[in-house]
C-alpha cells in the first residue's frame, strides 16, 4: 500500500514524542541555566596558572620559561620575564613572570601548553560562562585573573591534581636529598 | 572560462540533451544556502528544471591549514587537524599520528591501538548517524530525523568529553599512542552505549527505510558509475555504494583492524539511496567492531616511551599515513628535513576529492535533486577548504 512506509515512520515519531514524557533516555536535554549537568572530570576550557599556598604572587609555580609561549599553536600566550629572581615556594631562586596574558579569544583550548609545561604550572580550567560585552579587554586574561590556588585545581580535576602533587613532592624530596648530600658552602652559592 | 572564474555567456543550451531550445538560467546556490552544509557555492546552469552545467566553487573557509602546520612544531599541528573535519576529530588525529609514526618509527602500545579503534568507530557511528539525519533534512524532513540522530550523537560526544575533555575538538592522539588513559568506568559506559545503539538503528530504519517519499527522492538519483568513481579517486562509502569493494581497513591493514571480523557493505546502483543505505549498514558493522574491541582491550601503557612532547625532531624522510575516515581515505603526507617543524605537510581530504564528481552526478537531474546529491556526498567544508 502506498503510504505504509510513511505511516510506519510516523508511528515511530509518535513513540518518541510520547516516550520523551515517560522514558528519561528519550529526553536527554536539560533546561540549562536552572539545571546543569554534572561536570566531567576531564573537561577543559581555558588555561589557568596554579599557585601553592595562599599568596598568589609568592606561590606561583610558573617560572617564566616561555616554553608554552613557543609551543602554543595559535600563539595566544604573552609572557614578560621579571628581571629579578624571586624565591619560589621551595626557597629556590627562580624567575617569575612579570606579565602573563592569555588572549581567550584566540586560545583554542588544545591543552598543549599543559602538556609541554615542565613545572606543572599551567592547567586547564573548566569555567565556561565567560561571556562579556568587551571583546578586547574582557577576553584578555592577565596574570592576576589567571592565577588560581592549588585547592581550586583539586576541586575541578581531583584525580589529576593528586597525581601532580605526588609527582611534585617526589621531585622536591629528590632535590632536598641532593642538597643535603653536598657540602654546605656549595648549596648556598647556587 | 573567463579570468574571474565566472561562466562564459552560455549560447548553446542543451549540451546534455536536456532543455533543447530553452533559455539557460544561471543560479548561484550558496555560499549562504542551508543545503550546502557550510560555505560552499555551486554555480548551476539550468534549462527549465534540468541541470546542464554545475561548477562547485569552494575556498570560502580556507584557513591556510597546511602552511600553518609547516610553521609550527609537529605537535602543534595536532589540534588543527581536529578542525579539518570537525565531525570526526578523532579519526583526523589518528591519520596525522599515523603519518608521523611512519616517519619516526614510533609504535603505539597494544592498549592505545585498541583505544584508537574504539574511538574511530564511535566517530564513524556519530558521523554516519548525522549524515543520514542531514540527508533527510535536505529532502524536507525538517528536523525530526536529524534530532533523533543528534540525540544518539550526544551520547557519543559525552563519552568523548569524559575521555578527552572536549566534545568535538578532541586533540587526543599523540605520536606513538594516546594522550591520557581511559577514565574509570568509561569502558562500561561505552559497552552500554554500543549495546543500545542497534535499537536506535532499528528505530531509524523503521522510521525512514520504507518511506515512500525518501525512495522517490533518492532511488535512481545521482548515479555514480563505478568506473567514474575509480577514475576520479572517490573513496569511502561513496565508492562502496557504487559497488567497488575498497575499504582501507581491509586493504591497507593499518592499526589492528585485521583482528576484527567485519563485513564491507557494497551497493549496486550507486544512487543516493545506496549511499544512504551503505551508511546505515556500515554503522551496524561498526557496532560489531566495537563489540569485539571493547571485549578484547588489554591493560597496559598507552604511549610509546620514546615519544616526547618537547624537542620532537624526526629524522629526514617522508611518510604517508592514511586511514579509512568516515568520509573516505584521509591521508597526511609529511616530509621532514630533520627540523622541529614539517618541511612539507599535505592533507588528502576525502570530502574534496569526493566532490569532484558532483557535476557528473547532477547533470540532467533537477535542481531539487542537487541538494540531495550533495547531501549524500557527505562533505564538511572545514575539510574541503582547509
Amino acid at each position: 500500500m502506498l503510504g505504509a512506509g510513511i505511516i510506519k515512520g510516523l508511528a515511530e515519531t509518535a513513540r518518541n514524542f510520547v516516550g520523551s514524557y515517560v522514558v528519561p533516555e528519550r529526553l536527554i536535554t536539560v533546561p540549562y541555566p536552572e539545571q546543569r549537568l554534572p561536570a566531567q572530570e576531564n573537561a577543559r576550557n581555558f588555561p589557568f596558572l596554579v599557585y601553592d599556598g595562599d599568596d598568589a604572587a609568592a606561590g606561583l609555580r610558573c617560572v617564566a620559561c616561555q616554553i608554552c609561549e613557543k609551543e602554543c599553536p595559535p600563539q595566544c600566550i604573552y609572557i614578560v620575564k621579571d628581571v629579578v629572581k624571586k624565591p619560589d615556594h621551595t626557597g629556590k631562586l627562580q624567575f617569575q613572570p612579570k606579565a602573563f596574558d592569555i588572549d581567550l579569544s584566540v586560545c583554542m583550548s588544545c591543552q598543549i601548553c599543559v602538556e609541554v609545561c615542565p613545572f606543572d604550572a599551567i592547567k586547564m580550567d573548566t569555567e565556561f560562562e565567560l561571556s562579556t560585552t568587551d571583546r578586547f579587554g574582557g577576553l584578555l586574561a592577565t596574570k592576576d585573573q589567571l592565577s588560581k590556588p592549588n585547592t581550586y585545581y583539586h576541586q575541578i580535576h581531583p584525580g589529576e591534581a593528586r597525581q601532580v602533587d605526588e609527582h611534585l613532592a617526589a621531585a622536591r624530596a629528590r632535590l632536598e636529598a641532593r642538597t643535603l648530600s653536598k657540602p654546605a658552602g656549595d648549596a648556598g652559592s647556587r | 572560462m573567463s579570468r574571474t572564474g565566472e561562466f562564459e555567456p552560455l549560447t548553446v543550451p542543451g549540451e546534455s540533451g536536456a532543455g533543447e531550445g530553452q533559455d539557460v538560467l544561471e543560479v548561484a546556490m550558496g555560499p549562504h544556502h542551508p543545503s550546502t552544509h557550510g560555505v560552499f557555492r555551486m554555480d548551476v546552469a539550468v534549462a527549465g528544471e534540468r541541470i546542464v552545467r554545475l561548477k562547485p566553487v569552494f575556498g570560502y573557509l580556507h584557513r591556510n591549514h597546511e602552511k600553518i602546520a609547516e610553521t609550527g612544531s609537529y605537535l602543534a599541528a595536532m589540534p588543527y587537524t581536529d578542525r579539518l573535519d570537525y565531525f570526526c576529530s578523532l579519526t583526523n588525529n589518528w591519520a596525522y599520528a599515523l603519518a608521523v609514526e611512519r616517519l619516526t618509527g614510533l609504535r603505539p602500545p597494544e592498549r592505545a591501538e585498541y583505544i584508537r579503534v574504539i574511538t574511530a568507530e564511535l566517530t564513524r557511528l556519530q558521523n554516519h548517524a548525522c549524515l543520514v539525519g542531514f540527508l533527510a533534512q535536505d529532502m524536507g524532513a525538517s528536523g525530526t530525523p536529524l534530532m533523533y540522530a543528534f540525540r544518539e550523537r550526544e551520547k557519543i560526544l559525552d563519552l568523548f568529553e569524559s575521555l578527552t575533555g572536549s566534545r568535538m575538538m578532541c586533540n587526543y592522539m599523540r605520536f606513538g599512542g594516546c594522550r591520557c588513559d581511559l577514565p574509570d568506568g568509561w569502558l562500561d559506559q561505552a559497552r552500554q552505549l554500543v549495546a543500545d545503539f542497534p535499537r536506535f538503528l532499528d528505530e531509524f530504519e523503521r522510521f525512514l527505510a520504507d518511506n515512500e517519499i525518501l525512495m522517490a527522492r533518492t532511488q535512481g538519483i545521482g548515479v555514480l558509475p563505478p568506473e567514474l568513481a575509480i577514475n576520479a579517486g572517490v573513496t569511502g562509502p561513496m565508492l562502496r555504494a557504487s559497488g567497488v569493494n575498497y575499504d582501507l581497513r581491509k586493504v591497507d591493514d593499518y592499526g589492528i583492524y585485521h583482528r576484527f571480523k567485519f563485513r564491507v557493505p557494497l551497493g549496486d546502483h550507486g544512487d543516493v539511496y545506496d549511499r544512504y543505505m551503505i551508511r546505515v549498514l556500515e554503522m551496524r558493522e561498526s557496532v560489531e567492531i566495537l563489540h569485539q574491541a571493547l571485549r578484547d582491550i588489554p591493560a597496559g601503557p598507552i604511549l610509546d616511551p620514546k615519544s616526547k612532547p618537547r624537542g620532537f625532531r624526526p629524522k629526514p624522510g617522508e611518510a604517508y599515513g592514511r586511514i579509512e575516515a568516515p568520509k573516505g581515505e584521509l591521508g597526511f603526507y609529511l616530509i621532514s628535513d630533520g627540523g622541529s617543524n614539517p618541511y612539507r605537510y599535505r592533507v588528502r581530504p576525502p570530502s574534496l576529492i569526493n566532490l569532484t564528481v558532483l557535476e557528473d552526478m547532477c547533470l540532467g537531474q533537477t535542481l531539487a535533486d542537487v541538494v540531495v546529491i550533495l547531501g549524500s556526498v557527505d562533505i564538511v567544508l572545514g575539510e574541503v577548504d582547509r
